[in-house]
């Protein structure tokens, strides 16, 4: 394989592999900017995971199983959403217990399903035309999965929601100063309502992309922690859906080329690159000048209620 | 319209001890409630189902050992994240710090030359020292960069699986273990003596015991866990007395982590008497602790109690799976809905909470 073939297998794997990092990564973005911290992450991936196969599994449809991988993210993150903004619940607790009960919900159900293999999964497209261009065809326009390049549409319309338009105005006022927001006439709660689950509608259907296309198939635990990895993630985006992205596919590749290591390093140390990348990452914002733009939602993980503090 | 009109939620100003005892159990109970549809969709009445859980956990001697076996790690791990939490740290890390602290013990029991009535000893010491040294990194991102607590100790779990998967992959397989990936077994003079016929280390036990009075007593008298607590309580405050944050997050992780690795010694000494796969090693306790110290409402003493609970839920695991024939991985339905539950309860300790069906 000439240098060719590493570039195009690598943004590949890029596309691929930051397809469901990038979905939670923007998911996590909203709910952040909202003011509410979800550390369920995992739990809501797993069950899109869990679910989505299911779904695929039975109605013979991987297009369903997304779907209902989506729907039951989105149901999952309710959870949370209850307890943290209603309930004004500890949000770094309520993210833990909800990641911890995705995990072992979707064990006790799923234990019957593993190893069976999906009958379709979905389908691998070729664009037209477009796959017929000299190297940018093979690697960004043959073999993917229509769901990478929605992924990639999302992007500019997350953007500009959260960044031209009244909706996204309230959004962000909701997650730096609920009070003053409140006062003009947001609703604080439904907006963080709303915020927690687009985050788990996307994380679950991050969750269905890998059990019904990334690796057609259901295995427990399966998400094997990357819903930890998007919360990294959300933090080196800035809460920028555009550097979101441009995290997510980072990450993807570096987590690949360490792959490239192998006739060095011993495998057990290559699986655990990524995590260590995902705190080298954090470090390497958090230092210099890219240190005095960082700064969270200044109302990120507080509960607001009408009339305290 | 912020709440619905006909719930009405006022500030509390004080509650006693034992109106959160009662709210606790409620909590629990109300959780157990919610578990049993899950007893019901297996098709065993839930009420056979706790029955058997708690005789087997605790009805008879072989399971009481199986109980305070997962205590003692529970205890240690749980007493240190009291002091880490107190200080509003989220120390998520206990698990890999377990296991550093496992990796240390493992080091000095196999490959270290010394005298043999020193090992065990010196075993403990490199348990503290490794789980201390391992809850460090974390601490220092934070305190000097400011790199979020949650993420950099997860992450850190994960990297310390893997070392000890690699390790007993690699340099460390046992030349004994025949192609298993294990290590050698323990030197007798490496073992942790325990209770004849279980599995109960004993003398970890009462290091777990003692921690927890010293703890309760460093956190709740002294100037040093005063500092710990203002930190936690309102870092502007700390700010304005001259408190140094990051030395406390320094400290309070040494402590934590130090725990943590001593529960890993436990496992590793005195359950398994070798190093081997992490899932084995440690069976999430550093995770559960989490919900033991949050239970313990930060309460180093309280630990005592809600580790023996959280004990006696995993070994009703294994009652679970051999009795009733269903999934291991209830517990953990299990523990998610209790710390729901246990955090949704919390809103009736801070506010009094009223239904008033009229509108008003």
């Amino acid at each position: 394989m000439g240098w060719q073939g590493w570039v195009v297998s690598t943004v590949s794997f890029m596309l691929s592999y930051g397809t469901p990092l990038l979905l939670a990564t923007l998911g996590e973005i909203y709910a952040e900017r909202s003011g509410v911290l979800n550390l369920g992450i995992e739990g809501m991936m797993i069950m899109g995971a869990y679910a989505g196969f299911v779904t695929a599994y039975l109605t013979k449809s991987p297009w369903a199983g997304l779907a209902v991988a989506a729907g039951v993210g989105c149901g999952f993150s309710l959870i949370h959403a209850f307890a943290s903004i209603t309930l004004r619940a500890n949000q770094v607790v309520s993210g833990l217990a909800l990641t911890l009960l995705g995990l072992g919900l979707s064990g006790v159900l799923g234990r019957t399903w593993g190893g069976k293999p999906l009958p379709n999964s979905l389908p691998q497209i070729t664009v037209p035309v477009l796959a017929d261009i000299p190297i940018l065809g093979p690697m960004l326009f043959e073999g993917h999965v229509a769901i990478e390049y929605v992924a990639i549409l999302l992007v500019p319309i997350m953007w500009f929601i959260l960044f031209k338009t009244r909706i996204g105005i309230s959004i962000r006022s909701v997650g730096e100063d609920p009070a003053t927001a409140d006062s003009l006439g947001v609703n604080v709660k439904k907006v963080r309502y709303l915020c927690v689950a687009v985050g788990g509608l996307l994380a679950g259907s991050a969750g269905g992309y890998l059990s019904v296309a990334y690796r057609p198939a259901w295995t427990e635990g399966m998400t094997g922690g990357m819903g930890w990895i998007v919360i990294a993630l959300t933090i080196f985006a800035f809460w920028n859906p555009v550097m979101g992205m441009l995290g997510a596919y980072l990450f993807a590749a570096l987590y690949h080329l360490s792959f490239r290591l192998q006739p060095w390093v011993s495998p057990e140390i290559l699986q655990a690159l990524p995590y260590v990348f995902a705190i080298l990452v954090l470090v390497f914002i958090s230092r210099g000048s890219l240190r005095r733009r960082m700064g969270s939602p200044a109302a990120l993980t507080i509960p607001y209620t009408r009339g305290e503090e | 319209m912020n709440t619905p009109s006909w719930i009405r939620i006022e500030r509390r100003p004080s509650l006693s001890a034992w109106t959160v005892f009662a709210i606790s159990l409620a909590a629990i109970a109300a959780a157990l409630i919610a578990a049993s549809v899950f007893f019901k969709a297996y098709g065993v009445s839930p009420l056979r189902a706790y029955y058997l859980i708690v005789t087997g956990a605790l009805g008879s001697a072989v399971g009481l050992a199986e109980t305070v076996r997962r205590t003692i790690p529970l205890l240690l791990i749980g007493v240190g994240l009291t002091v880490a939490f107190r200080a509003l740290f989220w120390n998520i890390g206990a698990e890999g710090q377990l296991l550093v602290g496992a990796i240390a013990a493992t080091g000095v029991a196999l490959f270290v030359p010394m005298p043999e009535i020193l090992r065990l000893p010196a075993m403990f010491v490199a348990g503290f020292a490794g789980g201390a040294a391992w809850a460090l990194i974390p601490a220092l991102l934070k305190a000097r960069l400011g790199i979020n607590d949650v993420i950099s100790t997860l992450m850190l779990n994960y990297v310390a699986a893997f070392c000890v998967q690699w390790l007993i992959l690699g340099p460390w397989k046992g030349p004994t273990a025949r192609g298993f990936a294990y290590t050698d077994k323990f030197p007798p003079s490496a073992m942790i003596p325990r209770i004849t016929g279980t599995t109960i280390h004993w003398p970890t036990l009462i290091l777990g015991v003692v921690a927890a009075v010293i703890v309760y007593v460093w956190v709740g008298r002294t100037r040093q866990g005063f500092e710990i607590r203002v930190v936690g309580e309102s870092p502007s405050a700390a700010r304005y007395a001259g408190i140094s944050q990051g030395k406390v997050i320094i400290m309070v992780m040494l402590v934590s982590g130090g725990l943590a690795g001593l529960a890993g010694v436990g496992e590793v000494a005195g359950v398994q008497r070798m190093l081997l796969d992490p899932a084995k090693l440690s069976l999430g306790y550093g995770y559960t602790a989490i919900i033991v110290a949050w239970l313990a409402r930060r309460n180093p003493l309280a630990v005592l109690v809600t580790s023996f609970l959280f004990g006696a839920i995993m070994a009703g695991g294994d009652v679970i799976k051999v009795s009733l024939g269903l999934p291991f991985q209830l517990v953990n339905v299990f523990n998610g809905l209790i710390l729901f539950f246990l955090i949704g309860s919390e809103i009736f300790m801070k506010y009094k909470v009223s239904f008033a069906w009229r509108k008003h």
